[in-house]
């Protein structure tokens, strides 16, 4: 995307009338007042949630849930799928199961996580790990399972055992599978963390937003919001950079 | 994949040592149940009704949202394909509203319109609009040029132009669109009940957990599993079954 100043002017003129929009909405009155807070008392409700509530402390919650789920979702993806991926045996006994598990979604698993654990901030990080370790599990074993046969064959031949195989040939191979699997799994994080922090009443920006839906405060319902696409926007930018970083030989 | 017989082994295995472990170990688990147990309680849910009715408003949401979102993304996705200014003027718009977790905007729903299918629809909608948006948008964009020269030289009218051209050219890349939004609808669609609108299967497996009804929850996570898979794999039958008679790429 070429983004020359024209463009960019206009990017940030359409912005600034969408929040224009907004502004007439919300105090001519064409929303309930109830729903559609005013732009200022948003943001004014962002700035107080920072400086005097307890903004900061949720985002950061939110924020170390979403890490630490995706975290332990992606080795424990990249870990099994590079053990499962590696061998034609595994995957021909676990992938079907597998790809079983693919469309479940992860919130369905909350329930029984509920059942199990109890409500418990452990409960909803293991919901996140787990339901956001099957794109980056798939993708890994997908990267595996693409691998050329000629590649194999030179691994036998260079006489590389299989954890040199896989640490030397296999996972960069993959690399880009695992990457698009890992972002997807991002995205999934945040969702699962949101979701288990409404219901499991956890700290956070899910159950701040709930609470101020529940109470009727707008302002504060829209800060949360703008807030959990703020971590949307960032956690998707940042990887994105680390992938055209991390795959800059592709583009060779 | 030569031989198939070993897909099943593993679920075999699981389920049986979940019956055997249920039957003794864990007898008195408000978590766990024997599936066996589990496919009585599904039974039980078929025969009073309960599971086509939920079945049927969860469906019934996403369809609906699907449609709505999807005809949005397809509309916006058309105009800023085949229009470069506009589409690099609501760049930033859409870059600032897309991250939005579809989540977030369950509280929000359920403040305008309580709880019920609007509520649903509405998430589901905003959820499957961006996909829809960006693969309709690429999608245009690889129109070969000379089709849109050919639509302007014979100077067909914008409903023609689209209808004639640009909807054949770009159809099986929409309809991996569909494939996608298919799986998202269905997703979100479950995670509002669980999360928050009191009806359908989300909602059914919440309360049958929050009842202490091991089997009965089994049987409705089960059953979610099994329509995800089956809709899906029919999803993603009808996008390859129409790229091979269209003969584009699968």
């Amino acid at each position: 995307m070429k983004l020359d100043l024209r463009h960019t002017a206009g990017s940030v003129a359409l912005l600034a009338a969408m929040l224009g929009l907004w502004w007439l909405a919300s105090h001519l009155g064409w929303m309930n007042r109830a729903f559609l807070p005013t732009p200022e008392a948003a943001f004014g409700a962002l700035g107080d949630g920072f400086t005097g509530g307890s903004l900061g402390s949720d985002t950061l919650a939110t924020v170390g849930r979403m890490l630490l789920g995706w975290g332990l979702a992606s080795l424990c993806g990249v870990v099994l799928g590079a053990l499962i991926g590696s061998s034609e045996a595994a995957r021909r006994w676990l992938q079907p199961t597998l790809e079983f598990m693919r469309p479940l979604p992860a919130s369905a698993l909350m329930p029984l996580a509920i059942a199990l654990f109890g409500l418990s901030a452990g409960m909803v990080l293991a919901v996140v790990a787990f339901g956001a370790m099957w794109p980056v599990l798939l993708a890994t074993v997908h990267g595996f399972g693409a691998l050329h046969g000629r590649l194999r064959e030179v691994g036998r031949a260079l006489q590389l055992s299989r954890r040199a195989f896989v640490a030397q040939v296999g996972l960069p191979h993959a690399m880009p599978d695992i990457l698009a699997g890992m972002r997807l799994s991002m995205t999934i994080s945040l969702i699962v963390s949101v979701v288990g922090e409404m219901l499991a009443s956890q700290p956070g920006l899910g159950q701040a937003i709930l609470l101020a839906a529940r109470s009727y405060q707008a302002s504060e319902l829209f800060a949360g919001v703008m807030l959990l696409g703020g971590i949307g926007f960032a956690s998707n930018a940042a990887l994105a950079a680390a992938e055209a970083h991390l795959l800059r030989w592709q583009r060779r | 994949m030569t031989d198939r017989w070993q897909g099943p082994v593993l679920p075999t295995v699981l389920l049986a040592g979940l019956e055997v472990f249920a039957r003794t170990a864990g007898q008195h688990s408000d978590a766990l149940a024997p599936p066996s147990a589990a496919l009585r309680a599904l039974m039980g849910a078929v025969a009073d009704g309960s599971l086509l009715a939920a079945t049927g408003f969860t469906l019934g949401s996403a369809a609906l949202g699907l449609l709505v979102g999807g005809l949005a993304g397809l509309a916006l996705g058309t105009v800023l394909g085949l229009w470069r200014q506009a589409a690099s003027v609501s760049f930033l718009t859409i870059e600032v509203l897309r991250p939005i977790p579809s989540v977030a905007l369950i509280p929000l729903a359920m403040l305008i319109f309580g709880f019920g299918v609007t509520m649903e629809t509405s998430v589901v909608a905003f959820a499957t609009v961006w996909p829809v948006l960006v693969l309709a948008q690429a999608a245009v964009r690889q129109i070969e040029p000379r089709l849109l020269e050919v639509s302007a030289a014979l100077q067909l009218k914008p409903r023609d132009r689209f209808l004639k051209i640009v909807l054949p050219a770009v159809l099986p890349r929409l309809f991996v669109a569909l494939r996608l939004g298919v799986a998202i609808a269905l997703m979100v669609a479950v995670t509002v009940e669980i999360a928050a609108n009191p009806y359908g299967i989300g909602y059914a497996l919440m309360l049958s957990q929050q009842s202490l009804n091991p089997a009965l929850m089994l049987a409705w996570l089960l059953w979610i599993g099994a329509l995800g898979l089956g809709i899906n794999a029919a999803a993603g039958a009808l996008q390859q079954g129409l790229a091979r008679r269209m003969g584009a790429w699968p």
